[in-house]
């Protein structure tokens, strides 16, 4: 784990240095935001007017019931939706009106998902899924092997590179993913339900993973969950209820993943088991 | 994302599924190789033709009494049409048409012709003594019949190939002598073979003798069915036909409005008929092949659909992480043109395989054009585009966050 921490620092030092001149006071800032689907007959509004700002390296966990708005919220801060009324400017840009394609390049260059099923291609390797970002940035093939590399080896997955999905453990197919949503050096990382498909062990170190990303990095990460244990692990916990936010507020006696590994016992460690 | 990269991918992804793929690929290979065998069938016919007409002789007329066709009615061979050539008509072509060579005159029958215990069935062609240099059909043993067999209306004659081997199996039929009805012949060559003509009839099975023999002693008639005339050169060919109309319609006293009640026919223009069918042959063929190609493609279109709609989640993912639309439109769209074009090339080996067996397995003349090789690859990258593009489309219309959702 040691050497792992190292290289997390590492590559941390190198990611603070390119974003320490952004002296953006928001690195989020949501401005009344609506959003309304239109299902069949029935207009839902699942965001009614919410505004939000989260500074750089903060570490912010998302809360609330399902039909809260919370997922909702979660494709608007990654980009992947537009909200059909108020502004959202994500690192000094306004993409609420942006394009189709401009926001694949934002989401590209400034947001890295991690997601509850992994999300990774089947039957690719390791090493390719963690270069996929990459290929759609143009980075030069040697450039992408190498990241992808040291980007794996930075989340524990290094003698890992060839195994395909199928053959990791989940809590190893999240390290991928991680790992992926790191290689371009996003300023956000966005990860949803993270652990909802992981036995708490492995959710602890997937945790640990993101506090030392987010102390030693300095990157800002918000998570979206249901689990109160899990939220945390955050610095701040934001909760949704009937799509506006009902409760914003620091975590006062907040979780160390760190720490708690330590005390884990180690119990049978399926990931060695695996193959 | 460059170029280059969406090519990866695309390769990859196809790949990952080799056995649907080359199945996929099957479909396009089929019908590649399916219109370079055709083609190459057609083609090779036409070549064939092409190479007996030049052996035959580009410079070769062929007069025939009676007309093609007489006001809508054809002539049997009792009526007075097919009666209306005579010696001396052919003399006159000889003598009055400047551009005219030589000149060979001809009647036939078929006849029971008897050798020992052996008989047979054939043709009995009374020919000049000109006849094989007119048609560019040489003598293999002995020598055909001389110009005063011809005057004296000698008893000889010279059998085809086909004869010679039916009735003188291993022996030498020099000198022998054959009945045919109750006439008997002297043989004094045989023919080279010549195999078959363009109706596929054999030209072998075949007796050449005198045509004053056949004429008088062995048919007893005095008009001349037809004859074989050579122009003096290729060029001179157009003109000598013109040329003998104008003096058999003068020595038929034929007015004007009347017409020919004979035949002229240039062996050029039953080469392009020839030609001409089997051109029609080769595209009917290729057509048919065609469809085959096309049904490749929409195999294609199908396992591309049902690509896109499986890995939705795929889509969603690239998407997410930052493919633009076009990116995902290119990769699908290079996916299915691999698909297409690498089925292309492989039918290409495959129609060049086939291409080679055909001649040896069925015995028919073959020929690979340049333009149908060029011709398939060009249209299985078509088919691939075409068939590609709606499932490609349909690909990058996806949303993300739906996609991700996809189960």
């Amino acid at each position: 784990m040691t050497v792992e921490t190292e290289q997390i620092v590492r590559s941390a030092e190198e990611r603070s240095s390119d974003t320490e001149h952004d002296e953006g006071p928001s690195l989020i800032e949501l401005d009344h935001i609506h959003k309304t689907y239109v299902m069949g007959d029935v207009n839902v509004h699942a965001l009614r007017g919410v505004s939000l700002k989260v500074s750089p390296g903060e570490f912010v966990a998302i809360m609330g019931a399902s039909g809260s708005g919370k997922s909702t919220m979660m494709n608007l801060i990654g980009c992947l939706d537009r909200p059909s009324k108020g502004r959202y400017v994500l690192d000094g840009v306004d993409v609420s009106s942006l394009s189709k394609d401009a926001r694949a390049d934002i989401r590209n260059r400034k947001v890295g998902f991690v997601f509850q099923g992994f999300n990774l291609l089947s039957r690719t390797s390791a090493l390719e899924n963690v270069e996929l970002p990459m290929l759609y940035a143009n980075v030069s093939s040697e450039d992408r092997h190498r990241i992808a590399r040291e980007a794996l080896h930075a989340v524990g997955l290094a003698g890992r590179e060839a195994n395909h999905p199928n053959q990791l453990s989940g809590g190893q197919q999240q390290r991928v993913a991680i790992a992926r949503s790191l290689v371009n050096n996003p300023v956000l990382i966005l990860a949803d339900e993270p652990t909802g498909n992981l036995d708490s062990r492995t959710a602890v170190e997937v945790m640990d993973i993101f506090q030392r990303l987010n102390q030693e990095s300095g990157i800002t990460i918000v998570l979206v969950t249901h689990e109160h244990d899990i939220a945390e692990y955050a610095k701040r916990v934001v909760i949704f209820k009937d799509g506006k936010i009902s409760k914003d507020y620091p975590v006062s006696v907040r979780r160390n993943a760190a720490e708690e590994l330590k005390n884990l016992p180690v119990l049978v460690d399926d990931e060695d088991d695996e193959e | 994302m460059n170029f280059a990269n969406i090519i990866r991918v695309a390769f990859r992804a196809l790949a990952r599924n080799k056995m649907r793929s080359a199945l996929t690929m099957l479909g396009v290979i089929i019908g590649v190789a399916a219109v370079i065998a055709m083609v190459s069938i057609g083609q090779g016919a036409q070549a064939s033709v092409a190479e007996q007409i030049a052996s035959v002789g580009t410079n070769i007329l062929f007069v025939r009494a009676g007309s093609q066709n007489m006001g809508g009615v054809r002539t049997g061979s009792d009526d007075s049409g097919m009666r209306s050539l005579n010696a001396e008509d052919l003399d006159a072509i000889r003598r009055d048409v400047p551009t005219v060579a030589m000149v060979s005159p001809g009647v036939m029958s078929r006849a029971q012709i008897v050798y020992g215990n052996q008989n047979w069935n054939t043709q009995i062609q009374g020919v000049g003594a000109q006849f094989p240099e007119i048609r560019k059909w040489l003598v293999q043993t002995g020598s055909f019949f001389t110009e005063s067999d011809e005057r004296s209306s000698a008893r000889v004659c010279v059998i085809g190939q086909t004869v010679a081997d039916i009735l003188f199996p291993g022996g030498d039929p020099i000198g022998q002598t054959i009945r045919v009805r109750e006439l008997t012949f002297r043989v004094v060559g045989v023919m080279a073979k010549r195999g078959q003509d363009q109706m596929g009839r054999d030209q072998d099975d075949v007796v050449f003798a005198p045509f004053s023999t056949v004429q008088k002693k062995l048919l007893a008639i005095t008009h001349v069915q037809s004859a074989y005339v050579s122009a003096i050169s290729p060029e001179a060919t157009r003109t000598a036909e013109e040329q003998i109309a104008d003096v058999l319609r003068a020595r038929h006293k034929l007015a004007p409005n009347q017409d020919n009640d004979f035949t002229v026919r240039n062996m050029t223009d039953v080469a392009e008929a020839a030609d001409e069918t089997n051109r029609i042959m080769t595209m009917l063929l290729a057509s048919i092949a065609s469809v085959s190609l096309l049904v490749g493609g929409i195999g294609i279109m199908n396992i591309m659909l049902v690509s896109v709609t499986e890995r939705t989640r795929e889509i969603g993912i690239r998407m997410a992480i930052g493919a633009r639309s076009s990116a995902v439109r290119t990769q699908f769209l290079i996916e299915s043109i691999v698909l297409s074009l690498t089925g292309g090339i492989i039918g290409i080996g495959l129609g060049l395989g086939v291409s080679l067996l055909i001649p040896r397995m069925l015995g028919w003349p073959t020929l690979v054009s340049v333009a149908s090789v060029v011709g398939s690859v060009v249209f299985s990258a078509a088919v691939g585009i075409f068939f590609g593009y709606y499932p490609a489309r349909k690909a990058a219309a996806l949303d993300p966050i739906d996609a991700l959702r996809y189960e």
